[in-house]
């Protein structure tokens, strides 16, 4: 038998940076305290980026960035090895780091010029930097194209006006990945162009939200004649269309990884509540119905595992991951929607309070339940995922 | 790690892909359904391609080839419903004389798993040496053995099946022939492969259902505009591409994982891939009927017999439901494979 693919086995180099990084996440997780009280921007901010921060000096940040950049360079097996023991360990979210480091910064890599990639890659990697992404406007979602927030150029600067929606993040961070129009006259996808807009700069006023799980993690961005130097701006003029892509599919195709394996460990939780639910005299674990959902969600998400395992395998020479992102998001959305409603319905009334109650872990279940509604709507809806795959990859005709 | 099919792996692939296209295109399964579900000949020629030596060694005149091997052929098998006892073929390559050379067609019977009874047995005619697989060993006997009646209208046109009359689920004395020829932990072995074979041929049939949709939304108009311009149509073929993969990814999983049990649990990565791939299989060849309207409920289109195809896999080798509850119940037990 020759060399022969199709083989999951990790080796030796994986295992060993499997032990170290396990032993160190032992010591750095409990060592880094709990999540800071909902609504408390400026305590999340400082404890997401303080484990970036000590990511970065264990030589764990930017698991997937080039080594040029400061990155690990990890090879795909490390990087599937580092998604698994952050899981396991439970250690810290991404959380405000999520932008910069796992699509932000990754587009500056591919499309920035040496000055910005000076300026923030670094930067990012050791959580000095919060981004956050000037994408979707109130009447730009799914038709990102027709984005109408205004850029006209003024001698070195771009003066910015508009209004942008759902924006993660923009209270606490520092830069933002801003789409802008450049032309209005141009047809829609050509007049478009990538900035780093500086969040710090006058003219910005920033209305948060309230979301679906009463917390404030997006908001509204308005521009009144912000002015943003043209060096700022990544690729050509009316290129940024393109960009925007590059950034879409690092979005859609590698930023939920850690999040699929942490899917399994919340079905095990699930067996867990189940067996002490009490109904009819025996436990909730005892209803077969029950019983095979769960078993049914198990063999999807090891799929789902093995097929985030296959794209990645698969991932091209630039590092920027495939269309197929957008099949592997579909089943993660769906079948997190599936255990995170599973999950309430397991609890009955005690699923009325998001406080812990009884011994039952409301938080956790009506979060996953009620935060699950977002994995089909961000970063481009299920329907929008549908398209993609209709259109691009199976070659059908295009919508519009 | 390297998930992706090499590419030595992608040329076996192509091989046998370019064989089915050739030997079993479309156009002959009426014929083949006619003749019974089997050809001799083709069977010959599917061993000669190496089909059911695959995994025997070099020195048995095999290709010592391992089950990611299998998968990725069963899974071109699969997309041209390749008619005959392919797994049990495959299977007792190597331990019974002529499977490997396709001199001797074999067969069996799962009386492991639990169903309802008469037990029905496909290809009964076509074989020459019939395997009941227990759950204490793999017994050898004679078809002729069974008392069995010839169903007259199989579901499958391409799978015949006879109702078993005469075996007695408790003995096998009454069979006087049959023979003990592997222990119990052969027998659940052979259980494993069959269900990763088994997810295969669904893989195939998933893949082949969507192509065929995916051709006919292309070129089928209504309304002046081609059918796969309108989105309800573009979202089912674009659910059943998604579908596809998930099958594609357990049934490689499932294959890597027979190879080298070290990556993680076997029956948990058998079992997942038969449920999914077999899910996404008889999904997709419904939504392949759908996709054809008026005439994919004709038997001219093709899409029935995958359908049907699919209904003969599912009932083979445990359902999905009791894969389901299998897993519960290892997800209970807290040996979980951990990622
Ligand atoms: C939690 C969360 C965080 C987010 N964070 C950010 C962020 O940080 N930065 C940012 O820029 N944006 C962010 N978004 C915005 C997100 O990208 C948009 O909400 C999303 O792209 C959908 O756009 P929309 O809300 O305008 O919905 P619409 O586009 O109005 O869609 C409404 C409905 O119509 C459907 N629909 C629309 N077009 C089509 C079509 N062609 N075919 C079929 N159905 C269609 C949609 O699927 C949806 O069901 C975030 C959203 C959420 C929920």
């Amino acid at each position: 038998m020759g060399e022969r693919a199709m083989d999951l086995r990790y080796s030796q180099t994986d295992e060993k940076f499997r032990n170290e990084l396990r032993a160190w996440l032992a010591d750095a997780v409990p060592a880094h305290g709990t999540v800071p009280a909902e609504g408390d921007w400026d305590a999340r901010r400082g404890y997401d980026t303080g484990w970036q921060r000590k990511l970065y000096d264990a030589g764990y940040a930017g698991i997937n960035w080039p080594a040029e950049y400061g990155g690990r360079g990890a090879p795909l097996s490390e990087q599937l090895v580092y998604y698994e023991e952050i899981a396991r360990a439970r250690a810290p979210y991404v959380g405000v780091n999520f932008v910069g480091l796992l699509h932000g910064g990754p587009t500056l890599i591919v499309e920035g010029n040496d000055e910005q990639k000076a300026a923030h890659l670094d930067a990012i990697l050791k959580g000095e930097e919060v981004w956050c992404q000037g994408f979707s406007e109130p009447s730009a979602g799914s038709d990102l194209a027709s984005l109408r927030t205004r850029a006209v150029r003024e001698g070195d600067d771009y003066v910015i006006d508009g209004h942008k929606i759902w924006t993660s993040f923009a209270q606490v961070a520092d830069y933002c990945e801003l789409l802008v129009r450049t032309d209005p006259d141009a047809p829609k996808h050509k007049g478009i162009t990538w900035l780093i807009l500086d969040m710090r700069a006058a003219g910005i006023e920033i209305r948060p939200l309230r979301t679906i799980i009463g917390g404030t993690e997006f908001g509204e961005v308005f521009f009144d004649r912000v002015r943003v130097p043209v060096s700022q701006r990544v690729g050509p003029e009316n290129e940024g269309w393109r960009i925007a892509n590059v950034t879409l599919r690092f979005e859609r195709g590698t930023s939920f990884a850690s999040q699929m394996v942490e899917l399994k460990r919340f079905l095990a939780e699930l067996v867990d509540a189940a067996s002490r639910v009490t109904r009819h005299h025996a436990s909730a674990w005892d209803d077969a119905a029950l019983r095979r959902e769960i078993g049914h969600m198990q063999a999807e998400s090891d799929a789902l595992w093995a097929m985030v395992k296959l794209s990645v395998s698969q991932a091209n020479e630039s590092g920027v991951p495939g269309i197929g992102g957008s099949a592997v998001k579909l089943v993660y959305s769906e079948l997190y929607q599936r255990v995170g409603e599973l999950a309430m319905r397991l609890i009955g009334r005690a699923a009325l309070s998001w406080d812990d109650v009884g011994g039952w872990p409301n938080k956790r279940f009506l979060y996953s339940g009620m935060q699950s509604l977002s994995l089909s709507i961000a970063a481009g809806t299920s329907q929008i995922q549908r398209n993609i795959i209709a259109e691009r990859i199976l070659g059908l005709p295009k919508d519009r | 790690m390297d998930f992706q099919p090499s590419t030595e792996q992608k040329a076996l692939q192509e091989g046998i892909r370019a064989f089915c296209e050739d030997r079993i295109s479309l156009d002959v399964l009426p014929a083949l359904a006619e003749a019974g579900g089997f050809d001799r000949v083709l069977w010959k020629e599917l061993a000669e391609l190496g089909v059911f030596s695959l995994r025997l060694a070099e020195s048995q005149g095999g290709i010592g080839l391992g089950a990611a091997d299998v998968v990725l052929v069963f899974e071109e098998l699969g997309r041209r419903l390749a008619p005959g006892p392919i797994v049990w073929s495959e299977l007792a390559a190597g331990l019974i004389e002529g499977a490997a050379t396709g001199d001797c067609v074999v067969g069996g019977l799962d009386l492991v798993q639990v169903d309802v009874e008469p037990h029905m047995i496909e290809h009964l005619d076509a074989l020459d040496a019939l395997i009941l697989l227990r759950e204490d060993g793999l017994y050898r006997t004679t078809p002729d053995a069974l008392q069995a009646t010839p169903i007259d209208n199989p579901l499958d046109p391409l799978t015949p099946v006879h109702a078993v009359t005469s075996l007695s689920l408790s003995s096998l004395s009454s069979l006087s022939k049959a023979e003990r020829i592997a222990d119990a932990e052969t027998a659940k072995r052979w259980r494993l492969d069959a269900m990763a074979q088994s997810a295969a041929l669904a893989l195939g049939i998933a893949e082949a259902t969507l192509e065929l949709a995916l051709a006919y939304a292309k070129e089928r108009e209504q309304f002046d505009r081609t059918i796969g311009s309108f989105q309800a149509i573009k979202h089912m073929l674009a659910d059943m591409f998604t579908r596809q993969e998930l099958a594609r990814a357990s049934v490689y999983a499932a294959g890597a994982t027979l190879d080298h049990p070290e990556v993680g649990d076997v029956e948990q990565a058998v079992r997942g891939a038969k449920l999914i791939a077999g899910e996404a299989a008889m999904k997709n060849a419904r939504a392949c009927v759908q996709v054809h309207g008026g005439m994919g409920y004709t038997w001219e289109i093709p899409a029935h017999y995958y359908l049907k195809r699919c209904w003969v896999l599912e009932n083979g080798f445990d359902a999905g439901h009791a894969h389901a509850d299998w897993l519960a119940d290892r997800l209970g037990a807290g040996a979980t494979d951990g990622g």
